[in-house]
């Protein structure tokens, strides 16, 4: 097997992986809020409703298609199109697992180790906005608008708190690739440990960028309707639903092996398995703490009620930039005085 | 290989920059922009420099034009709402920018030399050699343009206040 | 300041102390109150699967009573259409013929009633009204049509099937 054909059936299991996930994460999502509020969920389609995300798929797929006779059509499509294609190019430059072995040839468990791999995340990430921007924009409505603009400014507060936050991680593994700075974290030796305030900030930033509650304003519906995607029908809500949780899940990962060891896990080396067997379990470990977080987003989503616009201007500006900036200052003096 | 991918994203970030300024709706020339810059950061990466590739990205299309279009939509600029222009302050339009267009060409005929440059550091894109350069032999330039984004952050500030006390 | 009630409370917004501007407490305490709903009892009925156990003075459908030989006890007087505030009962009245004395238990009785289940507010008038004890409202709970015309009952689903012969609450009420 050359490399090639390696990356091309790897691209293909993760982008099904992640499609898979994201599919679950909906019946996950009704499944958490049912349980957090005394109900069951949904139960009628397959066991346990097990088969209730393809039965909204392929509603989704055969409702009526609406593009409204006013709106711009061209970016009225391309809106969705760029929230889902952004969504799925970030897991690019994850490390889903070590490298694993396959007739003495080694196999990285990475589609592009690049040498700027969290870079790559970051923007694009911040294209993300562009999805949600162009397709409220062209919807030609008032409420759409409003949401498009709340997106875009929130977007772009958060995103400088977040990126300020990392620096500060960056600053302490001295690279930016995740490959790496997921094997500097063996063991229990994880950053969050290190890097607390950090994470703190950029788990906020996390819940800010993927548009969960407590800052789902770009769509809150007791206010906008239905917020950017209000005259959004058919499969191209489907396409912007389906954006946020990829989102979700990709931010999750990006958590995991920033902060939470990646696809480590203690005791890795000391057990004596073979390096296959240590992969397999680590990129298990790995999805474990992915759904782990997913879970926390969910949790969160049916705890916290939502800002108000000038709460999350505030939140962003006046103390978590502060925030950041003062643990980038203390991650700074640490390194110099102690590590050197 | 890397000479189509030259050839065919210098075209097409011509095609976006020509788009840019000919679209007749403000969101679209917003978004022409973006994509010229996506053609400008492709050839970063054929240049090595993927590190500049991203941050060009991040801060121009992420950041930047984000708020580009951020203004424009709230400023909902259409052909209707565009006031019409006189004559002379048409003509005088077409001369200065004639007369620029005539500088521009000279100062580049003069300037550029058309020899091909081989990079002493091919990968002085990458974000170690870049950061080593930018502090060991660039050190005033940047710490001087810090200081001149400082100027400009408490200048923002400062009109924010005072249009905020009236 | 004067007290309107005893039970009157005056609001003081005194300011938070630092501990509470974090709200990091304050949301972890949030997080743990809806995980403990997570292992929590669920209070969901899987409804038409299981039923919810009513109290005996639940007021459903209509349906119209036979006695004890499984003849119809209404004779068509018509006091519960009176009673109806809602004007949602009509029925035509008929003699009895010779032989028919299994099915009817008087003279006379209806050959057409019918309830319009739209117009209905289960107010339990027309049970009360009625001398006979044809009618009682115990039926079921849910009605649903996708035609509006399904949902005026006629005879055919208001009364009574004749095996059920003897019924607890007419035991108590007789």
């Amino acid at each position: 097997m050359t490399e090639l054909t390696f990356k091309i059936i790897f691209i293909i299991i993760i982008f099904g992986l992640t499609l898979l996930i994201a599919m679950y994460s909906t019946l996950a999502e009704r499944k958490v809020a049912a349980f957090l509020q005394d109900r069951i969920g949904p139960n009628r389609a397959g066991p346990f409703g097990i088969l209730q995300p393809v039965a909204d798929g392929l509603k989704f797929f055969f409702k009526e298609e609406i593009i409204p006779s006013t709106s711009n059509k061209i970016l009225f499509i391309l809106g969705p199109c760029i929230a889902i294609t952004t969504a799925l190019m970030t897991s690019a430059v994850l490390p889903w697992g070590p490298a694993i072995t396959i007739n003495g040839q080694i196999y990285n468990l990475q589609v592009a180790d690049v040498n700027i791999g969290i870079l790559f995340v970051f923007g694009v990430v911040s294209l993300g906005v562009y999805g949600i921007m162009v397709g409220g924009w062209a919807s030609n409505n008032k409420y759409s608008l409003l949401g498009a603009l709340r997106a875009s400014s929130q977007m772009i507060s958060y995103e400088l708190a977040m990126g300020m936050s990392l620096i500060a991680l960056l600053m302490s593994s001295g690279t930016l690739g995740v490959r790496e700075i997921v094997e500097q974290q063996p063991g229990f030796h994880w950053n969050v440990f290190y890097q607390p305030l950090g994470f703190l900030i950029f788990m906020i930033c996390a819940f800010a960028e993927t548009n969960r509650t407590p800052f789902d304003l770009p769509e809150c519906e007791a206010e906008l309707v239905g917020g950017y995607h209000t005259e959004y029908s058919s499969m191209k809500l489907g396409l912007y639903l389906f954006a946020e949780y990829i989102n979700m899940f990709i931010s999750s990962a990006v958590m995991a092996s920033l902060y939470f060891g990646g696809y480590n896990f203690p005791f890795m080396n000391e057990l004596g398995l073979s390096p296959n067997a240590i992969s397999i379990i680590g990129s298990s470990v790995f999805f474990l703490k992915i759904i782990i977080f997913i879970f926390f987003f969910m949790w969160v989503r049916w705890t916290i009620p939502r800002f108000r616009f000038d709460q999350l201007m505030h939140l962003g500006w006046k103390v978590l930039i502060p925030l950041a900036v003062l643990n980038m200052m203390l991650t700074g003096l640490f390194i110099l005085f102690f590590k050197s | 290989m890397i000479e189509i991918a030259f050839f065919s994203l210098s075209i097409l970030a011509v095609i976006f920059a020509i788009l840019v300024i000919t679209a007749k709706n403000p969101v679209h020339s917003v978004l022409f922009l973006v994509m010229t810059f996506f053609s400008i950061a492709g050839h970063f990466v054929l240049l090595n420099a993927q590190f500049i590739a991203v941050v060009h990205v991040i801060v121009y299309a992420g950041a930047i034009m984000v708020l580009f279009l951020f203004v424009i939509m709230l400023m909902n600029l259409n052909k209707e709402s565009e006031p019409a222009k006189p004559l002379w302050l048409k003509l005088s339009g077409v001369i200065t920018s004639g007369l620029l267009l005539l500088v521009l060409t000279a100062v580049f005929r003069k300037t550029v030399d058309k020899t091909a440059h081989v990079l002493p550091n091919p990968d002085i894109g990458l974000v170690k050699n870049l950061g080593m350069t930018l502090f060991n032999d660039f050190l005033l330039p940047f710490e001087l343009s810090a200081v001149l984004f400082l100027t400009a952050m408490v200048g923002a500030v400062f009109i924010g206040k005072v249009k905020a006390g009236n | 300041m004067k007290l309107l009630t005893s039970r009157s409370k005056v609001v003081v917004q005194k300011k938070m102390n630092l501990m509470e501007r974090l709200y990091i407490p304050a949301i972890l305490g949030g997080l743990l109150v809806t995980i403990r709903h997570l292992f929590g009892r669920k209070t969901t009925i899987q409804f038409p699967d299981e039923k919810r156990k009513f109290s005996p003075v639940y007021r459903g459908l209509q349906v119209l009573k036979r006695d004890e030989n499984g003849a119809e006890r209404c004779t068509a007087c018509g006091l519960c259409a009176l009673a109806c505030p809602a004007e949602a009962i009509t029925m035509d009245a008929a003699e009895r013929k010779s032989g028919e004395e299994h099915l009817y238990r008087e003279e006379k009785y209806a050959s057409r009633y019918e309830i319009n289940m739209l117009r209905c507010i289960f107010c339990g008038f027309c049970e009360e009204a009625c001398p006979k004890q044809a009618i009682y409202l115990e039926g079921e709970m849910a009605l649903s049509s996708f035609f509006r015309g399904n949902l005026v009952y006629g005879k055919d689903k208001l009364l009574e099937p004749v095996k059920t012969v003897q019924d607890k609450r007419e035991v108590v009420i007789l």
